[in-house]
């Protein structure tokens, strides 16, 4: 292991757009994987109501709905943070992109919250 | 004070931290404990500056884990627990201890033709631009860059992609996109909208935290990439 | 990445917006009726404004999360991946087919 490792260079990773720039990367990378699988369960519907009436039943257990709700949240983050980002690369520079990129946020958890407690 | 706690980048990318203790001092910036070192401890250390007054852009290193014009960065502001750690500007090759080659940052520049292209020749009148001009004034919001090479060690596109033109190549096309009296605006449009170009910047606004001119890269950015939209909706760039 | 897919996948993700805000309404909407797979097929049978709707989705997704990963891919992937541009372009048009088939396949089995 060479000394490299311990050239401390990127203290910029602590600041709040690059975070949100990789929790856009995670979000996005998370629903590219959740799609096939979601994909292929309405296909059991080809097959028959009742098979995914059967999956339905297995989805209302509170761990695969915490998983779902992460998944809202996946989806309400990186839409909150795709708009924020194609608000600025189609109509130019607009101050307060920390507070916006927050704000996205704390909506996109608030979506989650509410998911997990209306289901 | 307590001396302070030192490590310093040694050799080059195969090198390592040596630790030293320097003396604090009111008032010192992290140059001056650079410039100790070298003059007091280790003649062989090495590393750039020139004007030691923030204009020449030659002094910057990576300081606790971040880049910074170090003539210019008080060391009470960037201390942890007594100690600093000074290393060379990241995504750049070491040459030795804390100078870089920083060829390939000022290549970019070339890359997005960042040269400005005259209309006009001494015979010809100067050309009249008011200042409330919003061309002018967004010329003027990039234009104060010192090369200084912190935006692009704080890019983790610069990293992450090998042909990207970079926070300050990029701002300057900006800056020359928006000068009126420029006559390459098509040719360098077409040069940022290469892959590696406007793009593939993230919108991180690393750069912009850490510029210590204070610049805004990203909102330069931004508007290149704006323009090139406009340009390749209306068909002139492919 | 090239200005073309750059393009591509802004311009999927004007369209997505709109829908992805309406399908957070939908799953909110089913999810707090408790409706049952039968409730919900009995209204998206034989619907063409929902087969319109996530098959406009299904396949601004499928391209949208194909130019996605790719990018990650050429940032975060391994190098001979990363530097390769023909196969970065293979990988963003399998996979785009892909998710865009079997998406299809999935507003099939619901709408018709
Ligand atoms: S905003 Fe763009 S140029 Fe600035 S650090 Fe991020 S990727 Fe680099
Ligand atoms: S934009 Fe700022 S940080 Fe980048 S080279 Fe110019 S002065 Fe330095
Ligand atoms: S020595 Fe000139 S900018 Fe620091």
């Amino acid at each position: 292991m060479s000394a490299l490792a311990d050239r401390r260079e990127t203290g910029y990773r602590r600041d709040a757009l690059w975070i949100a720039a990789l929790v856009h990367r995670l979000s996005g990378v998370a629903l590219a994987l959740f799609l096939p699988l979601h994909f292929l369960v309405l296909g059991l519907a080809i097959r028959s109501d009742a098979s995914l009436d059967s999956f339905l039943g297995w989805a209302r257990q509170p761990l695969v709905k915490c998983a779902e709700a992460g998944v809202v949240f996946c989806l309400a983050v990186h839409l909150a943070g795709g708009l924020r980002v194609l608000m600025l690369e189609t109509r130019g520079w607009r101050p307060g992109q920390r507070n916006l990129a927050i704000a996205g946020v704390l909506v996109a958890a608030l979506a989650g919250a509410a998911y997990l407690i209306g289901a | 004070m307590k001396n302070l706690i030192v490590s310093i980048w040694r050799g080059r990318e195969d090198g390592r931290f040596v630790t030293y203790e320097a003396p604090r001092n009111e008032s010192q910036t992290v140059l001056d404990i650079v410039t100790y070192i070298q003059r007091e401890v280790d003649p062989t250390l090495s590393y750039r500056f020139a004007c030691r007054v923030g204009v020449c852009g030659s002094c910057a290193m990576t300081v606790n884990g971040r880049p910074r014009w170090t003539c210019r960065t008080h060391v009470s502001k960037v201390v942890e627990d007594n100690r600093l750690q000074i290393g060379p500007l990241a995504n750049l090759p070491v040459i030795k201890d804390l100078a870089t080659d920083m060829t390939r940052f000022f290549e970019r520049w070339q890359d997005a033709k960042g040269a400005f292209a005259p209309t006009a020749t001494r015979a010809d009148p100067i050309a009249a631009i008011k200042p409330e001009d919003a061309r002018r004034q967004a010329v003027d919001a990039g234009i104060e860059c010192i090369n200084c090479g912190v935006c692009w060690s704080a890019c983790d596109t610069v990293r992450w992609n090998a042909d990207y033109l970079g926070p300050a190549a990029l701002n300057r096309a900006w800056t020359l996109q928006n000068d009126a009296r420029d006559g390459a605006a098509k040719e360098r449009l077409s040069a940022v909208a290469q892959k590696g170009g406007c793009q593939a910047c993230h919108s991180h606004q690393s750069c912009e935290r850490h510029c210590p001119q204070g610049l805004n890269p990203t909102a330069s950015i931004a508007g290149l990439k704006k323009m090139s939209l406009s340009a390749y909706l209306r068909g002139e760039l492919k | 990445m090239s200005f073309r897919l750059y393009h591509l996948q802004r311009a999927t993700a004007l369209v997505l917006a709109p829908l992805v805000l309406a399908h957070l309404f939908v799953i909110f909407y089913a999810t707090s009726k408790g409706l049952s797979a039968a409730s919900i097929l009995s209204r998206t049978r034989g619907s063409d404004g929902w087969a319109a709707f996530y098959g406009l989705f299904v396949l601004a997704a499928a391209i949208h999360g194909a130019i996605g990963l790719r990018n990650v891919l050429a940032e975060w992937g391994p190098a001979p991946l990363a530097r390769n541009p023909r196969a970065l372009e293979a990988i963003v048009w399998t996979l785009a087919l892909a998710l865009g088939a079997l998406g299809l396949r999935a507003v099939y089995a619901v709408v018709a």
